[in-house]
């Protein structure tokens, strides 16, 4: 068995976290040989974990933007070496997969929360109101893996770095511009405290009272849907069946009801705590801890006494 | 140019899912039944785009159980122009998998011939994001997915897509596969003389054979089952005790 995992490479490099989250679970499938579409560094910083047996490298400017395109005809054109392709479900892999399976004429197999065996897999379906265990007939395996309930890889490994084969850009679709904001809080998906805010917060300026306590706590922030379509947040904060799954050891819901297309992202938080003035309000039956009240007089309060 | 919108008959995201107690699925029997809101989404940008006298035409097609025929009436009465509907499926509780309406989808693509498709990011359903990604596939054909925002421009679109680190912008090359996000638009209600009028509207009936494709799946569903529940914790009556509790059990 032989698995090929596409890491995960953003402007920054190499996302180590999710990558090596996706090498714990691939490896419980075979060898697996990582490739990275990006910068040397990034392949060198893959070689890293341990588990991998062997990365391969794709620099070539093609592939720069990560456009589905021209990664999945390099993806395909690797996969007849491999049992497995796998990546974490990141909005890239999202991308670019079910396109690689399309061309080898298989299933994809999104969001993968356990591996039974080779062949048989685990996944949330309707908003992670049910699991659903399904066992694959492919010739090759198509999937993407939900990194939340995976511990990372420690580093440790050197494996050795190959240059993958070249690619010939389709020409299908041209990168016209990244619009990414940098924090120096930490990445949502990885980090072990989130604060987010809801619909409650109210305003734009609001959020300040939720990233107030978030950086009090060490903590990545994070927002309802309701709050990113009404432009207090930004789309890449939004957590739930359609937004980033988290699971940190503590997540914090400010003002959020508790829809359950939000309760898909986070539920499998280890410890939940929220502040809503509505008692009634669905959040407390998941919440851990709950307080009733006004969140604009509990949060800075809160964050003083912590 | 001719817009194609793939809409999807999926339960109704405000029914509570119940999984069978024998772990064979989600019951569906007697349950609410909508348009994949994301697919709302999808027919509302198209009809957009015809308003602007950007496309001519705006064609629905569902894949599925007949009864998505109200799935593409309700298409029709927003404002699409025809429909097709592939009955793939006599029972409801038979989901017919993304690469097999891929396929379909493709076949129906080589025949009309549109300009652009449009799906859905995301069945809430089965919750795969894969179908208009294997489409664009198979057709060949560039795709932008989790868009937020389109401009079509004589033989390309400009798309912005939602993507982990914040916002992409690509433009493709027409035809091509795009897959829309939540923020794209706020689709429109139906009125019902326009209710009226879509039962007038063309949709015509096909089977996956018309297109030579076969919807066997290629995932066996071995098991069903609902996810761990939590328990509602403790209410704390003031931030003091909040705090107090949170030290305590050693969560800050
Ligand atoms: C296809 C689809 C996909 C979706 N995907 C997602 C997703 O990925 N993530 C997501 O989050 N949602 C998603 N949703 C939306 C979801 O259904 C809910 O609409 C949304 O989660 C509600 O956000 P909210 O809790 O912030 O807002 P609301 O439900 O409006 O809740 C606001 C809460 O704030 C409380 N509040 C107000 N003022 C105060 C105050 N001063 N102090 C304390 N509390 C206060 C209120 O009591 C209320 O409980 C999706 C919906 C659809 C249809
Ligand atoms: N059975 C279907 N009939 C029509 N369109 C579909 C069907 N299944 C999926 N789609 C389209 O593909 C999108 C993504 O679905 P999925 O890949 O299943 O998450 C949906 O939003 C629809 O636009």
């Amino acid at each position: 068995m032989a698995v090929l995992l596409i890491a995960d490479v953003t402007n920054d490099g190499l996302g180590f976290d999710a990558t090596a989250k996706a090498v714990t679970a691939a490896r419980a499938l075979g060898d697996v040989t990582v490739l990275v579409m990006g910068p040397r560094a990034a392949a060198e910083e893959a070689a890293t974990i341990e588990g991998v047996a062997k990365v391969l490298l794709a620099e070539d400017a093609a592939l720069g933007h990560r456009l589905a395109e021209p990664a999945a005809d390099l993806v395909v054109a690797l996969a007849p070496g491999f049992t497995h392709v796998v990546a974490p479900a990141t909005a890239d892999a999202k991308n670019i997969l079910p396109r690689v399976a399309a061309l080898l004429d298989v299933m994809v197999i999104s969001d993968v929360t356990a591996i039974r065996d080779a062949e048989t897999f685990e996944r949330p379906i309707y908003a992670g109101n049910a699991l659903q265990t399904v066992q694959s007939s492919d010739r090759i395996k198509v999937l993407t893996i939900r990194t939340a309930g995976f511990d990372a890889a420690p580093r440790g490994g050197s494996a050795p770095i190959e240059a993958a084969p070249g690619v010939s850009d389709p020409g299908l679709s041209q990168w016209v511009e990244d619009r990414v904001a940098k924090s120096g809080r930490p990445e949502l998906t990885s980090a072990r405290v989130v604060v987010s805010g809801g619909r409650g917060i109210g305003s734009k300026e609001g959020f300040q009272i939720v990233e107030k306590l978030a950086d009090r706590l060490g903590a990545a922030v994070g927002a309802s849907r309701a709050a990113v379509d009404a432009g207090y947040a930004p789309n890449d904060w939004q957590v739930g069946q359609t937004g980033k799954v988290v699971a940190p050891d503590l997540y914090v819901a400010l003002g959020i009801s508790g829809a359950i297309q939000h309760l898909a992202g986070m539920k499998d938080s280890k410890t939940i705590v929220a502040i809503n003035k509505d008692p009634e309000a669905p959040i407390f039956q998941v919440a851990d801890y709950g307080l009733v009240a006004d969140l604009f007089e509990a949060v800075p309060a809160l964050t003083e006494k912590l | 140019m001719k817009v194609l919108v793939p809409v999807k008959r999926v339960i109704d995201y405000n029914v509570k899912v119940r999984v069978r107690s024998d772990g064979t699925g989600v019951d569906l029997a007697n349950v609410k039944m909508s348009m994949n809101p994301f697919d709302e989404i999808a027919v509302e940008e198209a009809i957009r785009l015809k308003e602007a006298g950007l496309a001519s035409e705006v064609v629905a097609v569902s894949v599925g159980v007949r009864q998505a025929q109200e799935t593409l009436r309700t298409a029709l009465a927003m404002g699409a122009d025809r429909a097709i509907l592939v009955v793939a499926s006599e029972d409801v509780h038979q989901d017919i998998e993304p690469l097999a309406v891929a396929k379909i989808l493709a076949a129906i693509a080589k025949e009309e011939q549109p300009g652009l498709i449009l799906c859905g990011k995301q069945a809430i359903d089965n919750d795969m994001n894969a179908t208009g990604q294997m489409l664009a596939a198979l057709l060949g054909w560039g795709q932008a997915t989790f868009a937020s925002e389109i401009k079509v421009e004589g033989e390309t679109a400009t798309v912005v897509r939602e993507v982990d680190g914040g916002l992409q912008a690509v433009s493709v090359r027409l035809p091509a596969v795009i897959t829309v996000d939540l923020r794209l638009n706020e689709p429109r209600y139906a009125s019902l003389p326009n209710i009226m009028k879509a039962k007038k509207k063309p949709l015509e009936e096909k089977t996956p054979a018309d297109y030579g494709v076969d919807v066997a799946p290629r995932l066996r569903v071995i098991e069903t089952r609902e996810p761990p529940s939590r328990k509602a914790g403790v209410i704390a009556k003031s931030v003091d005790e909040l705090v107090d509790m949170l030290k305590g059990a050693g969560v800050v």
